[in-house]
């Protein structure tokens, strides 16, 4: 079983919902990822998404955006997030990490190269936002193949076939876009999603994560107890960006939030 | 010869390039964009209308005009321009604005987004957005709203919101994403209208299929000009729709050689260019695999043209295969030699070109001399040069 499976599974049976932080590798600077995701996972992470950054980052809002411009400035790179993913997994062997980003660093690398480097540094998922399976099939068997997770996103318009589509391509969890925009984006309507969630659960059995537009505890936990997992990204870059003259801060800041969401989502 | 060309095949594929690489909420819009344009393609009621329009609306048929001083002064081949510059709002970019927003129309969107570079996209579409009434966005890089204000004011003067993007480089690969984010976000009532032959599926296909025209008329009208087809074709290439436009109706006659000429900025070799055919390498980028400018990593390499509608780091997929089948052939011209061209045809025809058109005048300066006199060169004059006045007029050190 994945780390990933393994995960969801364990926390479905002690009836806890996971807590999924997203932060863009390298931002501000490269040193300061590792240490913050094991400080991430102390404050209750159950898995991390690393964002890779890229150029062009066209499903991303402007928090996000300019995270990846902040890492690109210091020459972050597909390949530096691998080395940033292998670093973590020294000293922790349990957290499952998920690679989110764009397709076209993964092209520079080759499909063949970059699963082969995903399965040297234990990543346990990838997620490329510009890669639905009609044209994701060869890199999708690559990585199953070195067992790590393909993971797929749906949107509130999407339909059942889409949802199948999903089901027999992906694994792992599937990312549920909870709301028609970019990452960062504030209109997310719980009822919606939970209509839409009835659809999904009715045509696959992979545990759905929700993200998009989730900023605080409270819709955290609205929004967890819907789904199996929540995803919150832009509201902890934020702390980042509102604190570049003093990185500690950022720190404190981002495992404040997670810690208040953790304790929303076990209370 | 007439080997059957159909590319791009159902999923949109031009051999390994073109498909649909876009985020999952895209792809449903997609999907309705791709079964209404099916839909109308063959619709004889939506085909009339889109004629009537390009006749009376649009200009059409745009004359193709043989330069007969220009030709003898460069003493090679005969040249043939397709005035594409004469249409309504002055460029090529119409035909596609006219037939995407009838089928925005027809798909009951009641709101337009457009990416532009240097602006003549964006002007079409507030155009035809303000003749039927519709809502229109455009989007438009920070750098090419300050090198190409008068288009500016022209879109606002026609109702339509310019949005200066700020993110990124601040052109018009950024003008793209910026929209990309817009739809996605309105996705119910919005139809994004791209300007060239990039995007997904179908967009590369019906941009193509819209700007083709161009090449239908030119091809009648050589034969009744001259009585034989050309012998060359040659058009700029930035995303490629003008290009596209001119070459595909021909792409079955093999003697007719075509020509793509990219922006060399201040040289391939200096790295500071728009030419992703002869310098770049494929990849993925809105949405589409193709040619690209990007470093070892993948991430976006900065491009750079005096002309706005050169300056992005891909281009439509079609040219991709187009290139690698050795159909057409992908050449690049200098910022300093597309002004020659410039200026050769401004003073030798009485025609001021578009900076962007110039790229393909100053690479026929090149080729012309080097054929027979009875041959005969076809070359798309996409745009004509009144936007580019202030930019001419400056690196003169005019103040207007």
């Amino acid at each position: 079983m994945s780390r990933l499976a393994a995960r969801f599974e364990a926390l479905a049976n002690t009836g806890r919902k996971a807590l999924i932080p997203f932060i863009t590798a390298g931002d501000p600077r490269p040193d300061f990822t590792v240490p913050l995701m094991h400080a991430m996972v102390k404050a209750g992470a159950d898995v991390i998404e690393l964002g890779v950054p890229f150029s062009d980052p066209m499903a991303d809002g402007p928090v996000i955006q300019r995270a990846s411009e902040r890492a690109l400035a210091h020459k972050m790179s597909l390949k530096r997030t691998l080395e940033i993913a292998a670093e973590f997994r020294k000293t922790d062997q349990e957290t499952p990490v998920v690679l989110m980003g764009y397709l076209n660093p993964i092209e520079a690398m080759g499909y063949e190269n970059f699963a082969n480097a995903a399965q040297r540094a234990d990543i346990d998922g990838v997620l490329t936002v510009d890669l639905p399976p009609e044209e994701g099939l060869e890199c999708s068997a690559l990585l199953k193949a070195r067992g790590v997770d393909p993971i797929f996103l749906l949107a509130p318009n999407s339909t059942d076939e889409r949802v199948k589509k999903m089901d027999v391509a992906g694994s792992g969890y599937i990312y549920y876009v909870s709301l028609k925009g970019v990452t960062g984006a504030g209109h997310l309507n719980a009822v919606d999603v939970e209509n839409k969630l009835q659809q999904i659960r009715g045509n696959t059995k992979l545990p759905i994560a929700i993200g998009f537009g989730v900023k605080d505890a409270a819709t955290a936990k609205t929004i967890a107890n819907i789904g199996d997992g929540v995803v919150i990204g832009s509201a902890l870059i934020s702390k980042v960006e509102e604190n570049l003259d003093n990185l500690e801060q950022a720190s404190n800041e981002i495992i404040e939030l997670l810690v208040s969401i953790r304790q929303a989502l076990d209370s | 010869m007439t080997e059957k060309y159909n590319m791009p095949d159902e999923r949109g594929h031009f051999g390994p390039y073109g498909g649909i690489f876009v985020a999952e909420t895209l792809m449903p819009p997609i999907q309705e964009l791709n079964a209404a344009y099916q839909h109308y393609l063959s619709d004889p009621e939506f085909i009339a209308e889109l004629d009537a329009d390009l006749k009376y609306y649009v200009g059409r048929p745009s004359p193709l005009y043989h330069a007969e001083r220009w030709s003898r002064e460069l003493g090679g081949a005969q040249i043939y321009l397709k005035r594409e510059d004469l249409n309504h709002t002055g460029s090529h970019k119409i035909n596609n604005t006219v037939g995407q927003a009838l089928l925005a129309k027809r798909m009951g969107k009641t709101r337009i987004i457009a990416e532009t570079g240097a602006g003549q996209h964006g002007v079409a579409t507030a155009t035809i957005a303000a003749r039927l009434g519709l809502e229109c966005v455009v989007y438009m890089g920070a750098v090419d709203v300050a090198r190409q204000s008068l288009n500016v004011y022209r879109m606002k003067l026609l109702g339509a919101t310019v949005v200066a993007v700020e993110s990124g480089s601040k052109t018009l690969k950024d003008a793209l994403n910026e929209a990309l984010r817009d739809w996605v976000t309105n996705v119910d009532n919005t139809f994004y209208i791209i300007g060239t032959v990039a995007g997904p599926h179908p967009y590369p296909a019906m941009v193509r299929d819209f700007q083709s025209i161009i090449g239908r008329e030119a091809k009648e009208q050589c034969l009744e000009a001259t009585g034989r087809l050309p012998d060359a074709l040659v058009a700029c290439v930035g995303g490629g729709s003008n290009a596209i436009g001119l070459f595909y109706p021909f792409i079955e006659d093999k003697s007719v050689k075509m020509y793509g000429v990219e922006a060399a900025g201040d040289g391939v070799a200096t790295g500071r260019h728009s030419a992703p055919l002869c310098a770049g390498r494929p990849g993925v980028l809105h949405g589409n695999r193709t040619y690209l400018m990007c470093d070892d990593d993948g991430e976006i390499i900065e491009t750079h043209s005096i002309s706005a509608g050169l300056d992005y780091p891909g281009v439509g997929p079609e040219h991709a295969w187009l290139k690698d089948t050795g159909r057409a052939t992908y050449v690049n011209i200098t910022d300093t030699e597309a002004l020659e061209g410039f200026y050769a045809i401004t003073r030798m025809e009485g025609i001021i070109p578009a900076l962007e058109s110039s790229h393909a005048m100053a690479y026929t300066m090149k080729l012309a001399p080097t054929m027979k006199k009875d041959e005969i060169i076809i070359i798309n004059l996409s745009g004509r040069g009144d936007k580019d006045m202030q930019t001419m007029a400056k690196r003169e050190g005019i103040e207007l």
